[in-house]
């Protein structure tokens, strides 16, 4: 206990140093600013950003990222308040409550609930890594290569079981982000592998940031252009009447809410540790549970405050979640730490459990880095309110080149090949292509950043166990995880079956 | 072309993709080597394995059309959705194609110029102002602090001169 809080003063220390400082800042800023942007979110903002960072050091630079991926979570509420379209999908379930309270003239209020509601999910969720994370990593310590392949196996299974997207296209997309990541070389032998149509571009493999970039970029920006094109171009921006005097009034009021926040902060955490959930699906079965403890469940979707706070409670609470299984175990609980891990790998940082060893400092920055992005977002998030409504006013078309330049040059930077920039722009539009079909893309980018750790280990342990696929069942750790992803595996399945049994039965 | 039928399409296409893959995984050893363990093809090759049997079951559920997407008779991209995103597919496709030709300093001006005043029919000034603006900002960003050099084609002996001012 008492080792715990004197790693998280060092890493306060390093947060402290100023240019960690300003990157926080900054970070806390831009994060705001694209999660309000309607369409984008954390994710978007991270893999269009990453290429930015090379200009500091890994602790920095997480850290920068870090706190775009929080600003982004409290961002994304202001544009489901103000505009009924939520900023990010995580957001979804603000707009339910966030845009009847705009129309009836207290936008302020429902914007401080959902700031105020946010800082207390991020403070509840990152007390709780602090001490959950170092015992993980302990036991983790231990794990050798068949655990290892047994955790992803389970962070791909729970895609399937709990995804609740076609079963066939969650299996596609897993698999076809496993095999690009292997396009390059045959890691052990050392041989070309996959070099397609025998390009001399693949031989360097497929990096996932042109995988992220092109499908959170360039797709979801192509995306985004439909919608607006659909939408007609416009869009009805609700007004708030901010003064200093209403926001206290707000602030006091928000007290008589604390058991729903408290209620979304758990639920979000728990649910953000799982790898395929994150944050949408929490903020969703916090607000159902919300309305269902309410003593005025007929309020929800008429503008209770409460059907504010728990959403947003919740997605913060499970963006601080995601962080624990990706800088404990090295499995990503989210698109955005599965980004996150693929930056920690360019920087040369090896993700798993030694990493609490080995960069004791890294660690603990980032950890603490938490703290200080949750607190800087709240003031900035209140203090600039009206800014941010007004620049809710940009128009896309200004917006749109901008970031599509940005994933451009972002595509380029890492391996400075024109080839890559191609890659990238056909996995954007065949990414948007794909999209709506609903083939679900985030188990995509998961996967191409697990597959370089995933093969490895599925190797090494045939090799220990001669070619026995008992290996994974055999061992203390990897067995019951194993076991645990093939009942997620086929879930799906058994619940066919029930449904079907069921259906005979009342027939 | 309605979502039904693009969904039987692009399945078919995957699905076609996943062969190619897995015979393009063929070309290292998929067995077992002794003492060596899986071949380098293996991992690949018994993963494009599965992507196809997730397109064959993707076309199963066409066929007995389960789901919403394989019962869904909506056109799958609106011709006037088609029209903007069509438009900006190409302009993207012919800046990058011109990065390499004149250069990213010629290619992202054109790009804002087309974007900015055509697309979205903003003023000249304006439009004009940030197709200068931005790249510069790109230049001392990426290049100046960063040191990534972007392509120039074309355009390489103008630069020259700017390099020696700052390196």
């Amino acid at each position: 206990m008492t080792e715990i809080l004197g790693l998280l003063a060092n890493g306060f220390l390093v947060v402290f140093e100023p240019q960690n400082l300003m990157l926080i800042i900054v970070g806390c800023g831009l994060g705001l600013f694209i999660g309000a942007m309607p369409g984008l979110g954390s994710v978007n903002g991270v893999a269009i950003l990453l290429p930015l960072t090379f200009l500091v050091p890994p602790t920095g630079a997480i850290i920068f990222l870090a706190a775009i991926y929080y600003g982004a979570m409290y961002g994304g509420a202001i544009s489901s308040i103000m505009l009924g379209i939520p900023g990010a999908s995580t957001a979804v379930a603000t707009t339910f409550d966030g845009r009847p309270l705009a129309k009836n003239g207290l936008a302020d209020k429902a914007l401080t609930a959902a700031a105020v509601a946010s800082f207390v999910g991020g403070s509840i969720s990152v007390v709780l890594f602090t001490f959950f994370a170092p015992p993980l990593a302990h036991v983790a310590l231990v794990f050798g290569a068949p655990e290892e392949f047994a955790l992803m196996m389970l962070a791909f299974a729970t895609f399937v079981g709990l995804g609740n997207d076609d079963i066939f296209k969650t299996i596609f997309s897993i698999c076809i982000g496993l095999v690009l990541s292997a396009v390059g070389f045959d890691i052990i032998s050392g041989e070309p592998r996959l070099v397609l149509w025998d390009i001399t571009g693949f031989l360097h493999g497929v990096n996932f940031l042109v995988l992220a970039i092109g499908i959170y970029g360039i797709g979801e920006m192509i995306w985004t252009v439909e919608e607006h094109t659909l939408g007609g171009g416009k869009s009805m921006l609700s007004e708030a009447n901010v003064t200093v005097k209403r926001t206290m009034a707000n602030l006091r009021e928000l007290v008589s809410t604390w058991k729903t926040m408290l209620m979304g902060s758990f639920l979000g955490y728990f649910v953000g540790i799982l790898p395929a959930a994150g944050a949408t699906p929490g903020s969703l079965m916090s607000y159902g549970i919300a309305k269902q403890m309410s003593k005025e469940p007929e309020k929800f979707g008429h503008g209770s405050v409460e059907g504010v706070v728990a959403p947003e409670a919740a997605n913060n609470a499970a963006s601080t979640g995601s962080m624990l299984p990706m800088l404990t175990l090295g499995i990503p609980g989210s698109p955005t730490t599965a980004i996150l891990l693929g930056g920690m790998v360019i920087w040369g940082l090896e993700p798993g459990p030694r990493l609490f060893v080995d960069h004791s400092k890294f660690v603990w920055g980032l950890i603490a880095s938490l703290y200080a992005a949750n607190l800087f977002s709240l003031i900035i998030n209140i203090a600039f309110i009206p800014a941010f409504i007004k620049i809710l006013k940009t128009p896309f078309t200004i917006l749109a080149p901008i970031i599509f330049i940005l994933c451009l040059i972002g595509g380029y930077a890492p391996t400075q090949d024109m080839h890559d920039v191609w890659l990238m722009l056909a996995f954007g539009v065949v990414g948007y292509l794909m999209r709506k079909l609903d083939y679900p893309l985030a188990p995509a980018v998961l996967a191409i950043v697990l597959g370089p750790l995933a093969e490895p280990a599925l190797r090494q342990s045939l090799i220990i166990s001669d070619g026995s696929f008992s290996i994974f069942f055999t061992r203390t750790y990897a067995g019951p995880i194993m076991i645990i992803a093939l009942i997620l595996l086929f879930l799906p399945l058994l619940k066919m079956g029930y449904d079907k049994l069921r259906n005979k039965k009342a027939a | 072309m309605s979502v039904r039928t693009a969904e039987l399409l692009m399945a078919l296409l995957m699905g076609a993709f996943s062969i190619y893959l897995m015979s393009k995984s063929t070309e290292l050893e998929i067995g077992w080597i002794e003492d060596e363990g899986p071949g380098g093809g293996a991992w690949p090759f018994w993963l494009s394995t599965i992507m196809l049997i997730s397109c064959i079951g993707i076309i199963v559920n066409w066929v007995r059309k389960h789901g919403p997407i394989a019962n869904s008779q909506k056109t799958y991209i609106e011709s006037h959705v088609l029209l903007d995103v069509g438009a900006v597919t190409i302009a993207l496709i012919v800046t990058v194609a011109l990065f390499s030709y004149i250069g990213v300093y010629g290619a992202l001006p054109l790009f804002l110029i087309f974007y900015l005043r055509f697309m979205g029919k903003h003023s000249w000034k304006f439009t004009v102002g940030l197709a200068v603006l931005i790249p510069v900002i790109i230049f001392f960003f990426f290049e100046i602090t960063l040191k990534i050099i972007l392509p120039k084609g074309i355009s390489e002996p103008l630069f020259l001169p700017l390099y020696k001012m700052f390196f």
